[in-house]
């Protein structure tokens, strides 16, 4: 397989329609190495139907997406280098935390899937628990599990999907932190969230988003709930 | 792509071993197709020649299609298949994986089930078992084959249960026809292994020409 690297991601002119219906219309914009890249807005706005564009799960209607100088057509290598928490977890409940870890890790081409596993459940916070499946945690420690079954195999692009749901005060501390590093070790992070509270000061670059369209564009964004308010209401 | 079906075949049989749920499904669903047409068909303990084969490929195929929606209605309850798909090992590596489990399963049923339409149908299905394993594999692996491209497909659809079998049971009676036939020439007292041969690699032309195609279009089909 093809190593793929990038150093920027780039939306241009991007739609997308469900039959009649525009989920997401005409959208541009960039997100480049070592930056966090939130996307607010309401249910229905958008974001999810863009993060999995950028996945590659789902192909633009129209318009371009491109990954440094590749396209959609990377496969595989490309989505090697791309990790994605969505809205589901992704994760079986019958497995234990540590199998659905090593799991995904082989599925990744990761060697020493085993070992990878267990530094996942320690930046998890969840070595004690890696041997109970999936099924008997709770809401937060699945997201948890989710976040490093994104980010097993070291991605470029993560892409995250309402992390901070189910998470506690600690765990959404630990989930900043961890954001903030993937950010010095070069990743670009784009991430989905209605937690303006917790997105303040995280971000680099905002993005508003309203019925499928980019509404507000702001870069390095202080007083979100004041923006938000401003362009989306309520 | 082979370590890739490895690992989903070997997760799909730990998530069985501890669930035991398609397995429990499909064998007592199995069972039961087979106990009706007993009862029903059955008379002072002789069924009419033929009607054994019949009833062994009909529960095949009404088992598989169970089996076939509840093994892809398990990845869709967490997403996990949009998972499978965001992973940098080929596409069509899911489908092998998948169609693995598929044909392991119901393999697994076809043992309870062989001797138990051979016991009350007094069909003589063991005489040559080794033609018997041959054909109820090679057809085994066509239904799969398609049913497994078609359950994919259907994952996201609303009326999947409905869709499956309408699609799947008219491409399928190929497999159905030869399987019965196949069977039908085992049972028989003057075995003729002409007739069994000439089915049997009807059942595996079936079976190539599917899984091409199925490798062929299943990453279009599960690209939105």
């Amino acid at each position: 397989m093809t190593s793929v690297d990038f150093e920027e991601v780039s939306a241009e002119d991007v739609s997308r329609h469900f039959g009649r219906r525009r989920a997401v219309s005409r959208m541009t914009f960039r997100a480049t190495r070592g930056m966090i890249l939130g996307l607010l807005g309401p249910n229905g706005a958008g974001k999810s139907t863009l993060l999995a564009m950028l996945a590659t799960l789902l192909r633009p209607s129209s318009g371009t997406i491109r990954y440094g100088t590749f396209g959609l057509s990377g496969g595989a290598a490309l989505r090697a280098r791309i990790g994605v928490l969505g809205h589901d977890l992704f994760l079986y409940p019958e497995l234990t935390a540590r199998e659905n870890l090593a799991f995904f890790a082989g599925l990744y081409g990761i060697a020493d899937g085993d070992g990878r596993a267990r530094a996942a459940l320690e930046r998890a916070g969840l070595e004690t628990r890696g041997d109970d499946p999936v099924a008997s945690f709770s809401r937060g420690m699945r997201q948890r599990v989710a976040l490093e079954r994104a980010l097993i195999h070291d991605p470029r692009l993560a892409l995250l999907d309402e992390p901070f749901t189910g998470l506690d005060d600690a765990s959404s501390g630990a989930l900043l932190r961890r954001l903030r590093t993937l950010r010095e070790s070069g990743a670009i992070v784009i991430l989905a969230t209605h937690d303006l509270d917790l997105a303040e000061g995280l971000l680099d670059h905002a993005l508003f988003l309203r019925e499928g369209r980019i509404v507000e564009s702001v870069v390095t964004p202080g007083g979100l709930r004041s923006t938000y308010r401003s362009v989306i209401g309520r | 792509m082979i370590r890739a079906v490895w690992l989903i075949v070997r997760k799909d049989v730990t998530v069985e071993v501890r669930s035991r749920e398609l397995a429990y499904t499909t064998v007592f669903f199995a069972i039961s197709c087979v106990l009706v047409f007993a009862f029903s068909l059955v008379q002072e303990g002789r069924a009419a020649p033929g009607v054994g084969p019949g009833v062994l490929w009909m529960a095949i195929m009404f088992a598989g299609n169970l089996a076939l929606g509840r093994t892809f209605e398990r990845e869709r309850q967490s997403e996990t298949l949009r998972a499978l798909m965001l992973v940098p090992a080929p596409r069509p590596a899911v489908y092998l994986g998948k169609l693995a489990g598929i044909v392991v399963l119901l393999t697994l049923t076809e043992i309870v089930l062989v001797p138990l339409v051979a016991l009350l149908f007094q069909a003589e299905l063991l005489s040559h078992p080794f033609w018997l394993a041959a054909v109820v594999l090679a057809g085994t692996f066509g239904f799969a084959s398609v049913g497994t491209l078609f359950a994919a497909m259907l994952v996201r659809a609303r009326s999947r249960d409905v869709l499956l079998p309408v699609l799947l049971y008219p491409i399928t009676v190929p497999v159905l026809i030869a399987g019965v036939r196949a069977t039908v020439a085992i049972a028989q007292p003057d075995f003729d292994a002409d007739i069994v041969r000439f089915w049997f690699a009807l059942l595996v032309a079936f079976d190539v020409v599917f899984l091409t195609l199925a490798l062929w279009t299943f990453e279009p089909v599960m690209t939105d």
